[in-house]
């Protein structure tokens, strides 16, 4: 039985389109439609609920050594108010999940996780916890809003107090007053925009969100359901778990390199990772030349030899172009190489594309 | 919503307009706005020979991709290459926006009139 967010009769007051996601019930998209919600984001606002996303508190004299231990970033010289991308794996070095730690203060570490991995990540760092660290699930107390866009500071200024907002990249404030709510929020998104995510009570959720758009609608804000969410992060070229990483993929093969910290002293996974040297795939981006769209797990050739399987693909809406990514054997493909991608039976015309496939002007 | 009553319909959201031996096909407004906007699609080449039941063609939205099922048997004579252009022209007048031509063409699926169809999309 699928979960609730807070938001969910707003969802269906605005009649959007709900969907089964990761235990929980969400809109794929409203009647404004997906290509729109998805341009909205790209030109003005848009609004997303992501209560669905797990949040797990540390605390504790342990947690700092806790998290370095657990996860493959180094959290040590980390500021308070800051944003912190890492992967969480196993021994062998396959990912159990990838997440972001926000620091609150000096024992208190918040980890933001994947809603379809909360269950597996929850079980596993509690199997891994160090002395001194006390682990909290925290999901069903928190809701989740995601305002992002080139706008998404306009207007959240309207209902918050400017100078109160984050403003650099990664960051957060614990305690902002946005429509007399007390949220964290931070700057960080899932789309590719500059945006915020504002985590509150559940209770305060509908009444932050009607306040959001209320303030946004004039500009072109728009609520945006799980498929612009989708279309955003891949036009982005950000990974998402369960595509371009699962517990078969190290984080080096999946192009995290940079939060992984091999300098510091051990972590979970860390031999394994080691020890493989030179990762035996690599995530290139694709974009279709040919006629067609390439969608998830299709095979990908050059020169006629099948070198990898796509992870994720769609049609980019904002690009529009067809583009994909793919895990491919490493070394077997250059960006402007030429590609075909099998689609039911067909092969299509690709190339290999540098990544990100869009990037935003600042 | 209108739905027109020169034609058939299927119950996998086709319509199908028969003028003696020959069938226009498409797809209806209910399946297109299910579907969402449309990127490409994918149709079959003159020649090709269609079966009553089996797909025939293929539509994509951002998200998903459909395959369209032919309510004929027969032998495409035409296909409508602006749609492999632009397949938004299926979002805004399905109705028009037909796929192929088949002739001789024979249904070979069950099918509704237009106000049967009509209550089966109500349902």
């Amino acid at each position: 039985m699928e979960k609730k967010t807070p938001l969910y009769d707003v969802h269906l007051a605005a009649e959007g389109k709900i969907v089964p996601f990761a235990g929980y019930l969400l809109p794929i998209e409203y009647p404004t439609g997906l290509m729109k919600e998805h341009l909205a984001v790209r030109n003005a606002c848009g609004l997303f609920d992501v209560s669905h996303m797990g949040e797990v508190l540390f605390e504790g004299p342990g947690a700092l050594a806790t998290l370095n231990r657990l996860m493959t970033n180094d959290f040590s010289d980390m500021a308070y108010g800051r944003c912190r991308y890492t992967a969480l794996c196993y021994e062998d070095g396959g990912m159990v999940d990838d997440l972001i730690v926000y620091r609150l203060d000096d024992e208190r570490f918040l980890a933001v996780v994947n809603a379809a991995n909360k269950d597996k990540d929850v079980a596993w760092m509690a199997d891994h916890l160090l002395d001194d660290t006390v682990m909290r699930d925290l999901s069903d107390e928190i809701a989740q809003i995601a305002v992002q866009g080139p706008l998404a500071q306009t207007i959240l200024a309207r209902v918050a107090d400017e100078a109160a907002l984050p403003s650099a990249y990664y960051t957060f404030e614990p305690h902002v007053a946005v429509a007399g709510c007390d949220c964290l929020v931070s700057r960080t998104g899932y789309t590719g925009e500059d945006g915020f995510e504002l985590y509150c009570a559940p209770a305060e959720a509908p009444a932050l969100w009607e306040a959001l758009i209320g303030a946004g609608a004039e500009d072109g804000l728009v609520p945006c359901g799980l498929g612009a969410r989708d279309t955003l992060r891949l036009e982005a070229s950000m990974p998402l778990y369960g595509h371009e990483m699962d517990e078969t993929v190290d984080p080096m093969e999946a192009g995290l390199a940079f939060g992984v910290k091999m300098g510091k002293p051990g972590f979970i996974g860390k031999e394994a990772i080691a020890a493989k040297g030179l990762p035996a795939r690599t995530r290139i981006g694709i974009e279709v030349t040919g006629r067609g769209i390439v969608r998830e797990h299709e095979p990908v050739f050059a020169d006629g030899k099948r070198i990898g399987t796509t992870t994720s693909g769609t049609y980019c809406p904002f690009l529009k172009k067809a583009c994909a990514m793919a895990l491919v054997e490493t070394g077997s493909a250059e960006i402007g190489d030429s590609l075909e991608v099998e689609v039911r039976g067909r092969k299509v015309e690709a190339r290999v594309a540098p990544m990100p496939f869009y990037k935003r002007k600042r | 919503m209108d739905y027109p009553a020169d034609r058939m319909y299927t119950e996998t959201h086709e319509w199908v307009a028969v003028d003696g031996e020959n069938a226009t096909i498409g797809l209806t407004d209910y399946a297109q706005k299910e579907l969402g906007d449309l990127v490409f699609v994918g149709l079959p080449e003159v020649g090709d020979e269609l079966v009553g039941g089996e797909p025939f063609a293929d539509v994509e939205s951002v998200k998903a991709v459909s395959e369209v099922i032919s309510p004929v048997d027969g032998t495409v004579v035409e296909v409508n290459e602006e749609l492999l252009d632009n397949p938004a022209l299926i979002n805004e007048s399905a109705w028009d926006a037909w796929l192929v031509r088949v002739e001789p063409a024979s249904i070979a699926v069950e099918t509704m009139d237009a106000p049967a169809y009509a209550e089966s999309c109500a349902q």
